[in-house]
């Protein structure tokens, strides 16, 4: 446990952030704020789902919004993984999901799992689940970073 | 227009979000996830479980209206039908997620942040998403609209 590097307050008022930002695209748009779909709508790349400049504007918000912080608050600090490989297979992996399994963290976790969805909760469980097994055997073959 | 406006400040809030809570680093994602590695991070779980308040309320807010504020009518996905597809989808998300420490919404964030590892992160996951869509198409299996009022 590392209680000492977690930020349990800033994660509380930054989740507090993203649920106001669901409850926005919600109630003032009628839809779902999930990433995947929103940009795999903006890219062209998803036939269906939002208007396609909704998609881009809410999707030209996400960097906005970091940039913003990071000007308000100071330097936002990130760790990526080092190893380009990492990244690659990591994206290629995850966008193919996120269009086969309808959603991603956003969507299933953030806006089903308080919608009591069911295919929300079983899409949270599976990737959830997944991700601790990801690391874990990562971990275990030496490749965590 | 009044609707682009919209969603660009839900973008916002939300991009900000992300980089508050620590959400945007791929690192603090990956040590919530490491659950052997003796440094367990729960930020994560804090985020999460401030995002759903606000979007629990939204939900009961929703049953009482007929339609959101600046469109005609709600489009939100069934939230019943657990197939395969939906399963066998999210496992492969996940798996992705944990091996890089980054979902679609932190990376395209980070755009602003890292851009170099953030762009070659979201134009992998866009190739994962072109690769699903060249599959032949399985109708049956396109995630369903709710049908039913509330």
């Amino acid at each position: 446990m590392n209680w000492a590097g977690a930020m349990p307050l800033a994660g509380l008022i930054g989740g507090l952030l993203i649920g106001l930002a669901g409850a926005i695209m919600l109630l003032g748009l009628g839809r779902i704020a999930g990433v995947s779909g929103l940009v795999a709508r903006a890219t062209g790349i998803a036939r269906g789902g939002a208007p396609w400049p909704i998609a881009s504007a809410f999707i030209i918000g996400l960097p906005l919004g970091a940039w913003v912080v990071a000007l308000l608050a100071g330097p936002v600090t990130t760790r990526f993984p080092v190893s380009v490989p990492v990244l690659v297979i990591g994206g290629l992996i995850a966008g193919f999901g996120t269009r086969l399994g309808s959603g991603c963290t956003s969507g299933h976790g953030v806006c089903g799992l308080s919608r009591l969805s069911l295919r929300s909760i079983a899409a949270t469980a599976g990737f959830m689940t997944a991700g601790f097994a990801a690391v874990a055997v990562m971990r275990i073959l030496g490749a965590s970073w | 227009m009044r609707r682009v406006i919209i969603a660009l400040l839900a973008g916002l809030l939300f991009g900000a979000g992300l980089a508050h809570s620590g959400m945007s680093d791929p690192s603090r994602v990956h040590a919530f996830l490491d659950i052997f590695g003796g440094a367990w991070d729960p930020t994560l779980a804090f985020v999460m479980g401030g995002a759903i308040v606000p979007m629990a309320v939204a939900w009961r807010i929703r049953r009482r209206l007929d339609a959101p504020l600046a469109e005609t009518s709600f489009t939100l996905p069934a939230t019943t039908g657990i197939t395969l597809s939906l399963i066998g989808g999210s496992v492969l998300f996940g798996i992705g997620w944990g091996i890089a420490g980054l979902c679609p919404g932190p990376a395209i964030a980070d755009l602003a942040i890292a851009p170099v590892p953030a762009a070659i992160f979201v134009a992998a996951t866009l190739g994962g998403m072109i690769l699903h869509r060249l599959l032949p198409a399985h109708p049956a299996e396109q995630p369903p609209l709710e049908t039913s009022h509330v």
